[in-house]
């Protein structure tokens, strides 16, 4: 099963070899996730409106490995923006990726870059 | 140069672990190196709530710490490394892999491991013990072996202590028949009186837990796996399974061989240092035989290592205390069952005050000094509420009443309570044993230490992280410092709103908010979170009856897919059958639909029909179906009206005094969508027999002579509770007319995720009250209440219906923004003749 969390590496921006085109800005909904195929990955998309900033991140919770992150509702922990797994609220940063209610291990997160409407997500491979 | 000295920890269980974490907030700590041998694979876990284990198989959550903890603190943590052998001459010992470590201390922390008795045959397959993790997770796969071959499969828990009745819990919860057979005439018999004992076996019993009692088994039944247990020549019982659960014996095996003193019969003697007859040596926790006892709780272990660690840094007056307070609380079984201090009381001591209930399976005993001053100790079956108090009353010899009846029977004048507040208690006395809090700690920690509320408390002097017990009392007395401060007592929402539900609803209805942003933008900060954007959400849905697709990305995540996600991240489907009443037509088409999208199929609790499964993308496909066959959403998923359960009623029934179905149906049409503080059930019966159980609902219907019974605030569940009584003999349209009341008053003023029975709990003047305010209109706020429901019941559509209906609404169900494709990493596996997901064992 680590092999599903391997397959998932935080991606800086400068790291990123490739800006994949995913969707129309009026397909994600404000202040929601939507999930986003991108070869065998799963990426969880906010549109952080209330921020004024897109996060992405991997799908996957690292709790019971299931493919549900952008199904979770975000918010902010003292500032630092989060996404609440919908399966039993575990809370991750969406920008180190850390789980601020408990140990778990960190997601990985992906830079995203609006375009002439278009989300593009960053990887580096 | 400082000289650094080197302690071994042999033992990572729970005391080894505490000795680590008292060990490394001390000054002194810097000028040792603490290396910890566990035999376990993984770092020390709170074997107390191991049960919990077969809740959630989540190991990592019972840790006492990470790993990278030990690092921080500069441990060495060596797992699955037995430590065979202590050379006392060279001070050093060697381990299963033949290394060799030297020590300036040694602390033994080696626990103790299950006893079992050496009966015929009890090394056959099936037999386990219930002490690590391994013994669980061995105990989940054979019993899900057996239930494939029979679904019938029984198992029996060696011994009816305090474990084995948590054993016997952990195999029913697994599935199978369960069964305690005890050697003594009673359970419990450390801590239960013979009465006590046939009030608890009763209670077990209507719960499905079979005892057998005064059973000597001389013999396992089986070939290779067990088949049975046999108890005399005529006397057997078949089970396929047997937990053994007799007692405990200390891991003394290290001290036998490097020749510390030993007791007769096992363990490793210490003194109050807790050392043992070889000075450099420590033994804590459940290898420690002190006072010529091995205990068995943890806070006595605890208290060990705290000791041993002040003795190792030559902190020489930390000493043990003389008396170990032996009192329990059992958890988890379903019944509450506890015994504090001296629970048999000899005559020449003292005299008890028995209370029995049969009827209720209530028992309590409380047992007072001759002079009637004191409270000596006692047992508490049924109903353990008092406990903490009890147990704090004889801990600290505080006074009782003149008339100690009045302990266990109340005070007879109305509203006067019997025993004072958790304040009373003296401010050295011990609140919290696990983790030795004393009132005063806890009171001080917010006079003094600026806590301002619960979660601070905790963070700052640990209560209630040991074994939880004390948790009640420390609520009271954290509410009640607060309270003297002058600081008001507030459960605000979160860190995004400094309001109770209460009040944040006012703010909203008397503003008119109408949008998350609005809520928070004029009454909070920052961007909300999950705890506070579902409540809006439901405080919007309960001001002006907005379905779910209204902000979905505030809704709750069930309530933004209109379905329950499943431990796959599947959903189900449930459509609303109200009063449990379908036609053959209509399961037909359930049916049609089960089997076209591959679902697994369940009747519910609630009578009706749950199907499990389904793919978000196939969530809209499946609705179109069930509405356009004429369902309706269920809200299963919601905090809303479930179900209003019903007997088949007059109409068929012969002892039916009233159509309790149509009422059924009537009702439960009334408050569909009906959003609130929690989910909320009914129940009408047709007769006295109740056979729709609706006293266990959050309101409940009887059909009595002459009209309806109503009864308000039950629940079943976690914490069973039977419906009050609100009004007697009364007709259809006053049954309405209340319930709205009742309702909406539940609505406006309930607690977060408060069920009506908590709430109705918490309500100042209790039921009395709320029959003030319903039936006689106390506060003259009837005819409003009725105005806002009406409001809601006719503002409600089916939301499924709505969102099927609106291509936006429609594409929230892909899975993937950028594919029509669905997610290709859910498993299922056939489970009897149908899916089920596949397990969690990552
Ligand atoms: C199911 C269950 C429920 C319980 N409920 C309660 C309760 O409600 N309240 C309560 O107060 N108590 C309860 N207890 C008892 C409580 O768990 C024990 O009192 C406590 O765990 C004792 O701690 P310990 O560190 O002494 O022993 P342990 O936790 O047993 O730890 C000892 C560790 O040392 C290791 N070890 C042994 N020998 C060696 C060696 N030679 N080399 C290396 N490692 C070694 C063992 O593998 C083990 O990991 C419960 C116990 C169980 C099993
Ligand atoms: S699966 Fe994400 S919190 Fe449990």
């Amino acid at each position: 099963m680590d092999t599903i969390l391997n397959t998932y590496n935080t991606v800086k921006e400068s790291e990123v070899k490739v800006w994949f085109k995913a969707a129309e800005v009026s397909k994600f909904a404000k202040d929601g996730g939507v999930c986003v195929k991108y070869k065998d990955k799963q990426i969880a998309v906010f549109n952080f409106q209330r921020r004024n900033h897109w996060y992405a991140c991997q799908n996957v919770c690292p709790h019971k490995m299931e493919m549900v992150l952008s199904r979770g509702m975000i918010g902010d922990d003292k500032g630092i923006p989060k996404v609440a797994c919908p399966m039993h609220k575990k809370t991750f940063s969406l920008e180190s990726g850390e789980n601020l209610n408990g140990d778990l291990e960190a997601i990985a997160t992906y830079p995203v870059k609006v375009e002439n409407n278009f989300v593009y997500i960053g990887f580096s491979e | 140069m400082k000289q650094i000295k080197s302690i071994l920890v042999i033992g990572n269980g729970m005391v080894g672990y505490k000795f680590c974490e008292k060990f490394v907030v001390k000054e002194a700590a810097e000028n040792f190196k603490i290396t910890v041998f566990g035999e376990e694979p993984r770092p020390a876990y709170d074997r107390v709530h191991l049960s919990e284990f077969f809740e959630n198989g989540d190991a990592k959550a019972l840790e006492m710490a990470p790993r990278s903890w030990y690092e921080e603190h500069n441990i060495e943590l060596i797992t699955n490394e037995r430590v065979t052998d202590i050379h006392r001459a060279s001070k050093t010992i060697t381990t299963i892999n033949d290394k060799t470590f030297s020590y300036d201390y040694l602390v033994l922390a080696t626990g103790s491991s299950a006893f079992v008795p050496a009966i015929k045959g009890v090394e056959k397959e099936g037999v386990f013990v219930y002490r690590t993790i391994e013994d669980l997770e061995g105990m989940m796969a054979y019993a899900d072996k057996l239930k494939k071959s029979n679904p019938d499969a029984k198992a029996a828990v060696l011994g009816g202590g305090l474990l084995g009745l948590e054993a016997a819990k952990a195999v029913m919860d697994m599935g199978l028949e369960p069964h305690v057979v005890e050697f003594a005439s009673k359970l419990m018999p450390r801590q239960l009186d013979t009465r006590g004992s046939s009030v608890l076996k009763n209670k077990l019993e209507t719960m499905g837990i079979h005892i057998h009692l005064s059973k000597a088994t001389n013999k396992i039944l089986g070939e290779q796996s067990i088949t049975g247990m046999e108890f005399g020549e005529y006397d057997k019982i078949n089970v396929d399974m047997l937990v053994v659960s007799a007692g405990i014996r200390p891991r003394d095996e290290l001290g036998k061989t490097c020749g510390l003193k030993m007791g007769t019969r096992g363990g490793i003697v210490v003194n109050n240092k807790m050392q043992t007859s070889d000075p450099e040596i420590f033994a804590i926790g459940e290898v420690a035989l002190y006072n010529n006892m091995i205990y068995g709780l943890v806070a006595p272990g605890y208290e060990m290592a705290d000791v041993a660690v002040d003795q190792i840094l030559g902190t020489s007056e930390t000493l043990m205390s003389p008396d170990i307070d032996m009192s329990t609380k059992l958890k988890l079984i379903g019944v509450d069952v506890a015994s504090f201090g001296e629970p048999f009381m000899p005559v020449e001591k003292g005299y008890s005050i028995i209370f029995e209930n049969k009827t209720k399976d209530l028992y309590k005993r409380i047992n007072v000094s001759h002079d009637g001053k004191k409270l000596l100790g006692g047992i508490l079956i049924g109903d353990a509420s008092d406990y903490n108090m009890f147990h704090q009353i004889y801990l600290n010899g505080l006074p009782i009443p003149e008339d100690a009846e009045e302990l266990i029977l109340g005070a007879r004048g109305e509203g006067s309570s019997s025993f004072g507040s958790a304040m009373d208690i003296p401010d050295a006395a011990q609140v919290c044993s696990c983790e030795s809090v004393t009132k005063g700690a806890i009171c001080s920690s917010i006079t003094e230490g600026g806590c301002n509320n619960l979660a601070d408390v905790i963070a700052k002097t640990k209560v209630t992280t040991g074994c939880g017990g004390c948790k009640p009392m420390v609520v009271d007395l954290v509410n009640e410092t607060l309270k003297s401060l002058g600081k008001e007592v507030k459960n605000s929402i979160c860190e995004h709103f400094e309001y109770t539900r209460q009040e944040l609803f006012g703010v909203i209805k008397i503003k008119k908010l109408k949008t998350f942003d609005e809520a928070i933008d004029t009454c909070g900060k920052g961007d909300g979170c999950e705890i506070c954007k579902p409540l809006v959400a439901s405080i919007f849905a309960s001001l002006y009856n907005d379905t779910a697709n209204k902000e979905e990305v505030i809704q709750d995540s069930n309530d933004k897919f209109l379905a329950n996600i499943q431990r796959n991240g599947t959903y189900s489907v449930v459509p609303r059958i109200p009063g449990g009443e379908i036609t053959p037509d209509k399961l037909i088409v359930i049916g049609q639909v089960g089997k076209k999208y591959n679902l697994y199929t369940k009747i519910t609790g609630g009578q009706r029909i749950d199907l499990f499964g389904a793919q978000l993308n196939d969530l809209p496909a499946i609705w179109k179906e069930l509405i356009d066959a004429g369902f309706e959403s269920g809200h299963a998923y919601g905090k809303s009206l479930r179900t209003v359960k019903s007997c088949v009623g007059s109409s068929w029934c012969r002892y039916g005094m009233d159509d309790s179905v149509g009422f059924a149906i009537e009702l439960e049409n009334r408050y569909k969508g009906l959003r609130s503080p929690h989910k909320f059930k009914g129940g009408v019966s047709a007769c006295i027999r109740e056979c729709a159980e609706a006293r266990g609902k959050d309101f409940g219907i009887i059909a009595v002579e002459g009209g309806w019974n109503l009864y308000v605030g039950g629940n079943g569940g976690a914490t069973p509770r039977h419906a009050q009584l609100l009004a007697e003999q009364i007709d259809n349209e006053t049954v309405i007319k209340y319930l709205d009341r009742y309702f909406m008053y539940y609505i406006r003023t309930a607690a977060p995720l408060m069920r009506t029975s908590t709430w109705l709990d918490k309500l100042e003047g209790g039921i009395d009250q709320l029959i003030k305010i319903v039936v006689d209109d106390s506060l003259n706020i009837a005819a409003e209440l009725e105005t806002e429901m009406q409001g809601l019941v006719d503002a409600y559509q089916c939301e499924w219906k709505q969102a099927i209906e609106n291509d936006d609404m429609v594409s929230r169900f892909q899975h993937f923004v950028n594919s029509e494709d669905t997610d290709d990493t859910i498993v299922f596996v056939p489970m009897r003749e149908q899916l089920q997901p596949i397990a969690w064992d990552k």
